[in-house]
């Protein structure tokens, strides 16, 4: 109390308190227990009883798991096995069904000799999408990442490389178009023959293009139909082809949402609640049943490629309406801030409303993601062998006849290690964007 | 209100109004909906002059400001900046927008971009400038509004008298020939009006074309060369400072002077 004058109401501070660490009991990990865990009789109380719930269902599950048999070729054997070596009654999981079928598990019916490239696909795919993931690696390898979706197409199906060439061209088409009459023509008309020129070209000459350079210069590796195509490898490619499409699809649809051009806006908001009104599964059947009557007849359009294309516009509706949330809580004063400085629409989209709205939206984005990754289990009501679909067909077996846990707790454990991973890079990726106190 | 810029004498050498029309607005008309917001603005303002509007809360004077970048768009009348007349043309509204600064209330930085790379951003996109040229320039106009430390720190970091002079900075890049201002100090602390108004005043002295919409009438006082009074839409008084304050003619603006500066 030396420089304080406690009876007067005229105060000077003389010297100015310096900043000091709190007590020591108000620390570490004690103290976190105490207060979490410990800090009053009804906390005591749940405490205990969660302890007991978790030891409770761990100790009726981990033996099953840790007794489990790897090594047997039919559940009947695993369960001989099972009663010669363990005691009577005690359950054990039949892992065997994993070390037997794991291969179909994963790719379906790719033909065993060929398992290198849908391999080689994910490696490429890991490659390709670590730049665009993680902003410390170097910005020249995005280049490569544009060519990787041809190369993985060429790996996955196979036939003559000149067409993933010649789809690839299509693109080459439409932004030479761009760069070409966009100083000239102005952007509008720029954008509208930079997407039509390559839909022509796809349509007419893509094809008859590829096989001439085929015949000119035979390169092709041994072609696998889509039919062949089942297990986590077709839940990756309609996934990952789903999460890649659908994201820039459904930003401009919010922004088409948020357009004051009549049309687009329109046009954006039918879209929209249309796809996002009906369930996911009759769109599938739309894609799998009814999309050939509207087809030209002879048309056999892959019906892997009309799930993607469905499940890309489904989820692209929902990121819209995500996106949208996104733009609309930025503050009028960004798009104020964008437009005095003179900057285009798109210019002020692109590097001052978008990556300000796309980081609010982080979490939404990424659960629609996780939503379609998982939803990508039900073509197995349109006859596509995803791991359910293989699940049921393993079970079907006279092998396997009767087993359930075993296959559904490994789907279900993959797809669990899949999301969870989504979950944490959009976790990493919100506190990396985290800029002071805005 | 403060009188916070008393202490400082202001180098008048530069600050002279040439003959040249910088902007020139005509029988100017704005609606929002069916309400009148401007009715018939004529304002003719000359390269160099400094103005100042001010007027009660509602007058339209922020509307006016920003009809002259096209922020809000008017119905009726005509605004010329520059030579270029403000119509629907996306392209001459981007170019005016290019060659006009602005200064928001809430000052408007990019939160997700460094100080430097919300001086850089529009220089790089819209003028096609270098980079390393624009870092240059954008340091130079830092080192002016006196944070160029600040140079890599985001906006969130930095208080709000910091801010709005990096917003300066940030328009001033864009080397503007005309400024507007709409009520920079209003959302500011009171220990940091000064900075920013310091601020201004230097660019005052340097013959810049400034419209500023503000309540500091010490500032409006000795930098302005013409006050302007709004009220209800309309262009009430305008005077040389020193006869607006000392000698207003209207009621309006008799009242608004005495709540504003009786205290």
């Amino acid at each position: 109390m030396s420089d304080t004058h406690a009876q007067t109401v005229s105060f000077v501070r003389e010297s100015m308190i310096p900043q000091s660490e709190p007590p020591a009991g108000n620390r570490g990990a004690v103290l976190w227990m105490r207060e979490n865990l410990f800090s009053g009789w009804f906390n005591i109380i749940t405490t205990l009883i969660s302890l007991y719930v978790i030891w409770w269902a761990l100790s009726h599950t981990m033996p099953w798991v840790i007794r489990g048999i790897w090594d047997a070729s039919s559940l009947t054997e695993c369960r001989e096995i099972r009663d010669a070596t363990l005691p009577e009654g005690t359950s054990a999981a039949c892992w065997a069904v994993l070390t037997d079928r794991w291969q179909q598990l994963m790719f379906g019916f790719y033909p065993r000799e060929l398992y290198w490239r849908p391999v080689l696909s994910l490696i490429i795919f890991l490659a390709a999408i670590a730049p665009v993931l993680f902003p410390h690696t170097p910005r020249k390898a995005l280049a490569l990442t544009a060519i990787s979706p041809f190369v993985m197409f060429w790996l996955l199906w196979g036939g003559s490389v000149w067409f993933p060439v010649s789809v690839a061209l299509g693109f080459v088409l439409g932004w030479a178009a761009w760069r070409a009459l966009a100083p000239l023509a102005g952007t509008l008309i720029a954008s509208i023959v930079a997407a039509a020129l390559p839909i022509i070209y796809w349509l007419y000459t893509a094809g008859p293009l590829a096989r001439e350079l085929e015949q000119a210069v035979a390169l092709s590796i041994e072609y696998v139909p889509s039919q062949d195509f089942g297990g986590f490898m077709l839940s990756f490619i309609i996934g990952i082809a789903g999460i890649i499409l659908s994201l820039p699809l459904g930003i401009l649809l919010a922004l088409g949402r948020q357009s004051d051009l009549f049309i687009i806006n329109k046009i954006s908001v039918g879209f929209i609640e249309i796809i996002r009104g009906v369930p996911l599964i009759v769109w599938l059947f739309t894609a799998s049943l009814l999309l050939n009557y509207f087809l030209p007849p002879g048309t056999n359009f892959d019906l892997m490629l009309r799930v993607i294309i469905m499940v890309t516009l489904f989820a692209a509706a929902y990121i819209a309406e995500v996106v949208r949330g996104g733009l609309a809580a930025l503050p009028k004063g960004q798009y104020e801030g964008a437009d005095s400085l003179g900057l285009s629409y798109w210019q002020s989209m692109r590097l001052i409303i978008l990556p300000q709205a796309l980081k609010i939206s982080i979490p939404g984005i990424v659960n629609t993601f996780i939503g379609l990754f998982k939803d990508t289990t039900l073509v197995v009501f349109i006859g596509l062998l995803d791991p359910i679909g293989l699940s049921n067909a393993i079970r079907a077996s006279t092998e396997w006849n009767g087993i359930y846990w075993e296959l559904f707790v490994f789907i279900g454990l993959l797809f669990f290690i899949c999301c969870f991973s989504m979950s944490r890079y959009s976790l990493y990726l919100e506190k990396k964007l985290q800029r002071g106190h805005n | 209100m403060t009188d916070t810029t008393a202490a400082r004498t202001i180098d008048r050498s530069q600050m002279q109004v040439s003959d040249e029309v910088a902007i020139e607005i005509s029988n100017m008309n704005k609606w929002y909906g069916s309400f009148h917001v401007l009715r018939d603005i004529d304002l003719t303002v000359y390269r160099g002059e400094r103005i100042v509007i001010c007027g009660p809360s509602g007058s339209g004077k922020s509307t006016l400001i920003r009809c002259i970048n096209r922020l809000e768009e008017h119905q009726a009348g005509k605004i010329v900046v520059d030579g270029i007349e403000l119509t629907s043309d996306l392209k001459n509204i981007d170019k005016i927008r290019s060659e006009v600064g602005m200064c928001f209330q809430h000052f408007n930085l990019f939160p997700h971009l460094t100080i430097l790379e919300n001086c850089t951003l529009a220089p790089i996109w819209v003028r096609k400038t270098p980079k390393r040229e624009a870092e240059e320039i954008a340091m130079h106009f830092l080192e002016k509004v006196k944070i160029p430390e600040q140079a890599h720190k985001y906006p969130g970091q930095l208080s709000g008298g910091q801010q709005q002079r990096v917003a300066i900075a940030r328009s001033l890049c864009m080397k503007p020939r005309i400024m507007l201002f709409d009520e920079p100090t209003s959302a500011l602390d009171p220990e940091m009006i000064k900075e920013v108004l310091d601020t201004m005043i230097e660019l005052a002295e340097e013959g810049m074309t400034m419209l500023c919409v503000t309540h500091e009438m010490g500032f409006a006082r000795q930098v302005a060369n013409r006050v302007i009074f709004m009220d209800q839409g309309q262009i009430v008084e305008q005077n040389e400072p020193e006869a607006f304050f000392k000698n207003p003619k209207s009621d309006r603006t008799k009242l608004f002077l005495s709540q504003i500066l009786g205290h």
